[in-house]
């Protein structure tokens, strides 16, 4: 056995429970129950319009931080060469996935209660579609590469013009009309809502905000350890 | 050997043309590919004809869907050659080894790329035209301008995942999945603005997705030319 990595093996090899992980299910857990039982029924939209804090959030979480975070990487990764950058952004692309699939599963069940269809081609919708395209197309690549260096520097390339692609997409949906709901909290002005309802709905997005923070510290450990066993078959053959 | 010794390495531009000359030639001397795209681009052009109801729906309005969507399948069956014709005996380093720019590399396989989609083209539009019985008026030339500002952005794009999927498994695949979600702001450009030119509308209606169009290219091909270098292995 050579002593390349050996230094760092034992610490990230010892099996460890992450305390964040359990501090953000609880949070969710108590978001579902403040939402549920604490929170007003809106007046128009009856009991449907609860989907927004879970929905709202995750779209937040998903397509700004997780995918921001990717583009953010990629872009730093290219310039630095530093392969913790690419499993950040491996990893937001991964958590941010499964944040982009909570919002394209939550908006049908809300839009065919409020719109009366699942689907509208809307600027919002499409954009996020898209999106969640892109992520899947950038996962594939990464699976498709075997070479991790030049895993890394394709992946990075993609993310970036992945980020350049959005607000184009985004514009030519706009030009076809949007139904969407325009935004209620992330906009200029005030938001748009009572009180119990924003205090509920900022509490999910910061429980939500800490699930990204430990799903994404709990998938950067398995890339840095499955990169590890790369590295050492490596050594041993 | 002097000759060879002092001879200057050509600029960015005269060696692009070079290597989108080598590439037009192999294309021209062999000239499957683009034969193959082309008759799959105008048989897809008369199968499309028999997906809707003629009675419900006018051919003429039909027309600019079914163009913009066949012509980003047809430019991806020449965009996956145009890398992979540099696979066997790793022709690829050769080029590499030239004394030429990487960004020369990738603006002299996209010109030849663009040649190749402007090629079909040139025959897919009056087949649409004739096909779909279009009115055949100086929209045309209007559409041939939609037509430069399409291809330019296709093939801006195209050319680096070309360049980036060949090394993959499942390169075929790849492609156009990599592909076609940044297609989707061209086909939507180009049947936007081609649907209202062809309808007879004024220019000015068409005048916000043409600016989608130019806005494309120009961040498109400045991003893939200072990407591409991050897609060769060195």
């Amino acid at each position: 056995m050579t002593s390349a990595s050996e230094p760092t093996a034992p610490s990230i090899l010892r099996p460890r429970r992450d305390p964040l992980l359990g501090v953000a299910i609880v949070g969710i857990a108590l978001l579902y129950v403040r939402a549920l039982a604490f929170t007003p029924i809106e007046a128009r939209q009856g009991a449907a319009q609860k989907i927004l804090y879970i929905h709202a959030t995750s779209a937040i979480v998903g397509l700004y931080v997780a995918f921001g975070l990717m583009a953010v990487a990629s872009l730093l990764y290219l310039w630095l060469k530093d392969a913790k950058l690419d499993r950040v952004a491996e990893s937001a692309a991964e958590v941010g996935l499964v944040y982009t699939t909570a919002v394209l599963v939550t908006g049908p069940l809300w839009g065919k209660t409020i719109w009366g269809a699942w689907w509208t081609w809307d600027a919002r919708l499409t954009s996020t579609l898209f999106l969640w395209f892109i992520i899947v197309g950038y996962l594939l690549l990464r699976g498709a590469v075997e070479e991790p260096g030049r895993r890394a520097r394709y992946s990075a390339v993609l993310g970036i013009l992945a980020s350049l692609l959005v607000p184009f997409i985004h514009l030519s949906v706009y030009l076809f009309r949007t139904l969407h709901p325009m935004p209620i909290v992330l906009k200029p002005s005030a938001p748009s809502m009572p009180p119990e309802m924003q205090t509920t709905f900022f509490a999910g997005l910061l429980a939500f905000i800490l699930l990204f923070a430990a799903l994404l510290r709990t998938r950067y450990r398995l890339a840095t350890l499955r990169d590890l066993v790369a590295d050492r078959d490596q050594e041993h053959r | 050997m002097t000759d060879v010794g002092i001879a200057t390495p050509p600029g960015t531009l005269a060696a692009a043309w070079l290597v989108a000359r080598k590439d037009l030639a192999i294309e021209f001397r062999t000239r499957t590919a683009f034969l193959s795209a082309l008759v799959f681009a105008l048989l897809g052009v008369t199968i499309f004809y028999f997906a809707w109801d003629a009675t419900a729906v006018a051919a003429a309005d039909l027309a600019p869907g079914v163009l913009w969507v066949i012509f980003t399948f047809a430019g991806l069956l020449g965009l996956q050659r145009s890398f992979g014709s540099e696979l066997a005996d790793r022709a690829i380093d050769g080029l590499l080894g030239a004394p030429i720019s990487r960004e020369a590399i990738y603006l002299g396989k996209a010109l030849a790329n663009l040649v190749f989609v402007s090629g079909i083209l040139a025959v897919t539009i009056p087949a649409v035209v004739l096909f779909y019985n279009l009115p055949f008026g100086p929209g045309i030339g209007a559409l041939a301008g939609i037509a430069a500002l399409a291809a330019i952005g296709l093939v801006a794009v195209g050319t680096l995942f070309s360049a980036m999927t060949v090394n993959t498994r499942m390169a075929e695949l790849l492609l156009p999945m990599l592909s076609l979600p940044f297609f989707v702001p061209i086909v939507m450009g180009a049947a936007q603005s081609s649907a209202r030119l062809m309808a007879g509308r004024p220019i000015a209606e068409a005048w916000p997705w043409l600016r989608i169009l130019v806005a494309f290219d120009i961040v498109f091909v400045t991003a893939c030319t200072l990407a591409f270098p991050y897609t060769l292995d060195e």
